[in-house]
């Protein structure tokens, strides 16, 4: 079966979480990759270690913009007469997996969280991550958008062969004004680590604590949602049923109490530590490492602890 | 202007998720609908303040049943003028689009406003979809959004962080937390919901390109391990050595 899958390589590199998409292509066919921009020749080709046998690159197109990538993939696909279309679930990958969707009439499982089962279902997450779902695609041509972190991925022998690509992409409806970087190295959604904090810390003054053992780790900081909305964090750090919903390795939650709604956004994370003084506090419940305790003593000396262990190693 | 936003309803937040008929059904017994925050709390409310600030009419569309129309007269509480409703299931998120796009084609909108996703089946795809459909520019996760004349200034998240864009009308717009703050309605808006116009509308023949065969719940968490907040080294000794994730 001919796969094709779509990246972002936009800001020139390889991101995990496309590995990832390209790593689940090859586990279903015969995987060609498509992107756009000005990336390496050398850094294309390193995605045969993760499966992929071709990479088709778009140099002359240099946007983001839905519509025009929703037709390179388009064009991407009747050339290699792709079945199956994956995507990350990345920003990008959203809204160009749906508008590829749409134009091709092929249905769209959207956040697999794991290989299409033998049946030919895939295993997506529903109600925020309280459940799981099987979804079956009705038609011929599938697309597939994976949720990042969810499979583990390995790197074998290979090189891709790359070829330029071009295609008639139309024009971009959305012009791009200006880019505002995010600060800090580690973003959110892709974190494999993440230092996340609530209304137990008390003031925005008092974040240190958090950033310092975000950055002994290599962590993503992140929030609770009362701490986003009064300003204390930036939006995007807001995890929960209404805002980010993350799996990432490690999830460690200081002065979060663990109502539903904030479980919702976490719990597919594989370990989660929870540091609360209240003994009877809900997060416990949900947690793999309990520290019953101040945050305001405990991170510090984690911190601490981290720094001692990654001198040793 | 004339706006139009997707309302959807999702199941309260603090709902249990259960299945029945052999994992193959949401169980609704028991379950408070309420609108989708995303659809509610951002899109509708953003659109509304366009309205008061330009003139114009703020519209709602939801593809539901009869059983939705408390959750639509909500949103006609907060202050849309009227509101449409395809008379059908939402089958799959290609089916509502269909539904959507259809209606908005014959309805000279300047702006199609959904919500981010759902928090049921967290799709995010209507959005794109009824872009496509329509052949408009999309703008995904918007946090704010002016409009000056036909053309709009939205600032859209990316990956690892905000872009600002311009963009003309007619397009279709996603929002994401930040476009606007919630409102909760008054007994006024209320009582004026009750008659404020809702037009049921026949669906478009159209099929659902996919289904959920079954469902399950995570299996539950094994007992939490306590560690003294004294000893915080076994801790990162049990992170490095048990559970090997740093
Ligand atoms: C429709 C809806 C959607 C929602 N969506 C979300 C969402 O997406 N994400 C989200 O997070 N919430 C969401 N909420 C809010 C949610 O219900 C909770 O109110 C919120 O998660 C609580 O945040 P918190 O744990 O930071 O604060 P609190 O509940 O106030 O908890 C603070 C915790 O800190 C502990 N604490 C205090 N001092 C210390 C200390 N020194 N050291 C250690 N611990 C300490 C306390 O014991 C307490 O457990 C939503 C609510 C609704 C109604």
């Amino acid at each position: 079966m001919s796969v094709l899958v779509y990246i972002d390589t936009l800001n020139g590199s390889i991101a995990k979480n496309a590995m990832e998409a390209v790593y689940y292509g090859s586990k279903i066919g015969s995987t060609t990759v498509v992107t756009n921009g000005t990336i390496d020749e050398g850094a294309l080709a390193e995605l045969g270690k993760y499966g992929a046998q071709k990479v088709l690159i778009h140099r002359g197109l240099s946007s983001n913009d839905s519509s025009q990538l929703t037709n390179l993939v388009v064009a991407a696909a009747e050339a290699v007469s792709a079945e199956t279309i994956v995507f990350s679930l990345d920003l990008t990958g959203r809204s160009v997996a749906s508008r590829v969707s749409a134009k091709l009439k092929a249905g769209l499982v959207v956040g697999a969280i794991d290989l299409p089962a033998a049946d030919g279902t895939v295993k997506v997450n529903v109600f925020s991550g309280k459940a799981y779902g099987n979804v079956k695609v009705n038609t011929a041509k599938k697309v597939i958008a994976i949720t990042p972190n969810s499979i583990g991925i390995e790197a074998a022998d290979g090189s891709a062969s790359v070829e330029e690509f071009s295609a008639d992409c139309g024009t971009a409806g959305i012009r791009v004004k200006e880019v505002q970087k995010q600060e800090g190295d580690v973003l959110l959604p892709e974190a494999e680590l993440v230092v996340s904090a609530g209304r137990g810390l008390k003031g925005p003054e008092n974040w240190g604590i958090v950033e310092d053992l975000a950055k002994v780790l290599g962590a993503a900081t992140a929030c609770s949602r009362p701490v986003s909305d009064i300003g204390w964090r930036p939006h995007h750090e807001h995890v929960g049923q209404t805002g980010l919903a993350i799996r990432p390795n490690l999830y460690i939650a200081a002065g979060i109490s663990g109502a539903i709604q904030h479980l919702a956004g976490v719990n597919g994370s594989k370990v989660i530590v929870v540091i609360n003084t209240d003994p009877e506090a809900p997060f416990f419940k949900a947690a793999d490492y309990g520290i019953v305790g101040d945050a305001f003593e405990v991170l510090p000396k984690l911190t601490e602890e981290i720094q001692k262990l990654k001198a040793q190693n | 202007m004339k706006l139009l936003v997707c309302i959807s309803k999702s199941p309260d937040t603090t709902s249990k998720i259960e299945f029945t008929d052999n994992n193959t059904k949401f169980n609704e017994g028991g379950v408070q609908y309420i609108v989708n925050p995303y659809d509610e709390w951002y899109a509708l409310v953003r659109a509304l303040e366009l309205k008061e600030t330009l003139g114009g009419s703020v519209t709602t569309i939801t593809v539901g049943t009869a059983a939705d129309e408390p959750v639509i007269r909500k949103a006609l509480a907060i202050g849309a003028d009227n509101a449409v409703r395809i008379d059908s299931e939402a089958k799959d998120a290609y089916y509502t689009a269909y539904q959507i796009a259809e209606y908005a084609k014959s309805g000279d909108f300047d702006m199609v406003l959904c919500g981010k996703e759902t928090i049921n089946y967290n799709g995010s795809q209507v959005g794109g979809m009824v872009a496509e459909l329509m052949g408009l520019p999309f703008v995904s996760l918007a946090t704010k959004l002016e409009v000056d004349g036909a053309t709009a200034t939205v600032h859209k998240e990316m990956s690892g962080g905000v872009e600002v864009v311009e963009v003309n009308t007619p397009f279709v717009l996603s929002a994401a937390k930040g476009m606007a703050e919630q409102r909760i309605p008054n007994m006024r808006g209320i009582m004026a919901a009750r008659t404020k116009p809702l037009e049921v509308v026949a669906p478009a023949d159209c099929d659902a390109l996919v289904s959920f065969e079954s469902y399950a719940l995570p299996d539950a968490k094994t007992d939490c391990k306590y560690v003294d907040a004294g000893n915080i080294a076994e801790l990162v000794d049990l992170l490095h050595n048990e559970a090997k994730v740093i």
